[in-house]
């Protein structure tokens, strides 16, 4: 009977054995997965932003420049941008609110550095309502420049609020054990 | 003589905006550069002369090279063209005026494309032009300048070692004890002075040649392929 009870513990021992190891591999299965469709929303959200014109290549070149040394560098200029890009507007819209005695000389200048960043950051529509804008500080277009504020102001807020789901996605992948997709 | 050993470039960076300050820096250090930015052209010359200071008390007075004997020497400056007070122009103009600086290869950026901007400052001894946004790949171009000048610098330093005997002239034997003193000094000038002439006419070939190069290259975007397929010639 001593042999029959280590018989039948050697059993159970086995078959627990392999529940654990088959629970233990369906968990391991199912963070797989999560963090496969976490890659996967990434990577396509990514590429809608590239397809849209939201980003440029500029930003791939960001990205180059992020490494171990450097993990959150492409998040620390992003976020220079957009305080660039408040200061910017606020400045414009206070300059522009003088109605008749707008200096467009200051106006002018701050669309300059702003195209410059948003250049830099691959910012791409708002690099493009830039150039607009430009052209209505030269020709000293009231209307015009009004619109392309307003425009600009809305654009870098849209792009701001993308980038932050992204970033978000990111977290979510690191956090979940996962890699984040080139 | 410690710097021979250093194989690390250490570029000035200079930018009035902090957001392109972060940018090149990253570019710098991703290239394996020493970076130091400053926000102005006149910062900058601060920080070289600081430099300069500790070189005036030097006991070998003749050296016309400033930063042979300091830890950190500067290979690079990199600048913004556009900036308030002193422009990335007036900067280059004033390190190519000092007979201390103006060995060091300068490179201005600019946002804008205009083809008489990039002229006159290759004209004024600026190494590159470079268009922002700056990429990695520009700054490739830059190694082969900073190399240039390390070299030469070593090869300045090599001919302001007093020499120990070996370029005395036979004729200085024969002077009296005060003329011995005195004479070391008088031959040691010529040597040098011809070394000068030479490296100063390989240059002048050099950059000749480039200007050369440039030149032709403006009409088309001359700074890299564009994949995106948009040039952005204004």
């Amino acid at each position: 009977s001593k042999n029959s009870e280590e018989i039948a513990l050697f059993f159970v021992y086995q078959t627990s054995h392999l529940l654990l190891s088959a629970s233990s591999s369906r968990v391991h299965t199912a963070m797989d997965s999560l963090i496969a469709q976490l890659q996967r929303q990434f990577r396509d959200y990514t590429i809608s932003l590239y397809h849209q014109g939201f980003l440029d290549d500029q930003f791939t070149e960001l990205k180059k420049l992020q490494d171990e040394c450097s993990p959150d560098f492409v998040a620390e200029v992003v976020s220079l941008f957009f305080e660039d890009c408040e200061k910017l507007i606020s400045n414009m819209a206070r300059a522009l609110d003088q109605t008749v005695n707008v200096d467009y000389k200051l106006v002018g200048s701050s669309v300059h550095q702003l195209k410059g960043s948003s250049s830099s950051v691959g910012a791409k529509r708002v690099k493009g309502l830039c150039v607009t804008f430009k052209e209505c500080c030269d020709s000293q277009n009231y209307e015009g420049c009004v619109r392309c504020l307003q425009q600009v102001d809305i654009e870098y807020k849209s792009l701001k609020a993308k980038l932050q789901d992204l970033f978000n996605l990111e977290q979510q992948i690191v956090q979940a054990g996962g890699r984040i997709p080139q | 003589m410690g710097m021979a050993a250093e194989s690390q470039f250490h570029v000035l960076a200079v930018d009035d905006s902090l957001f392109d300050r972060k940018l090149i820096e990253r570019l710098l250090q991703k290239s394996s550069c020493q970076v130091t930015t400053v926000d102005s052209g006149s910062k900058a010359l601060e920080f070289l002369g600081l430099r300069e200071g500790i070189e005036r008390n030097h006991p070998n007075a003749l050296s016309t090279s400033p930063k042979l004997h300091q830890e950190v020497e500067v290979n690079l400056i990199i600048t913004d063209y556009c900036m308030p007070g002193m422009t990335g122009y007036d900067l280059l103009k004033k390190v190519k005026e000092s007979s201390a600086f103006k060995n060091i290869p300068v490179v201005i950026m600019s946002s804008e494309n205009v083809p008489a901007r990039i002229s006159r400052c290759l004209e004024e001894g600026a190494e590159e032009f470079f268009l922002k946004p700056v990429r990695l790949a520009d700054l490739n171009k830059l190694k082969p300048h900073m190399m240039k000048a390390k070299l030469k610098n070593q090869k300045l330093e090599e001919i302001e070692r007093p020499s120990k005997g070996a370029n005395v002239e036979p004729e200085i034997k024969d002077s009296t004890e005060i003329g011995i003193k005195m004479l070391p000094l008088q031959s040691e000038f010529e040597p040098k002075q011809l070394h000068l002439q030479v490296v100063q006419q390989e240059e002048q070939t050099l950059s000749n040649n480039k200007r050369k190069s440039m030149e032709e290259g403006l009409s088309a975007d001359r700074t890299r392929p564009r994949f995106d397929g948009i040039t952005t010639a204004v």
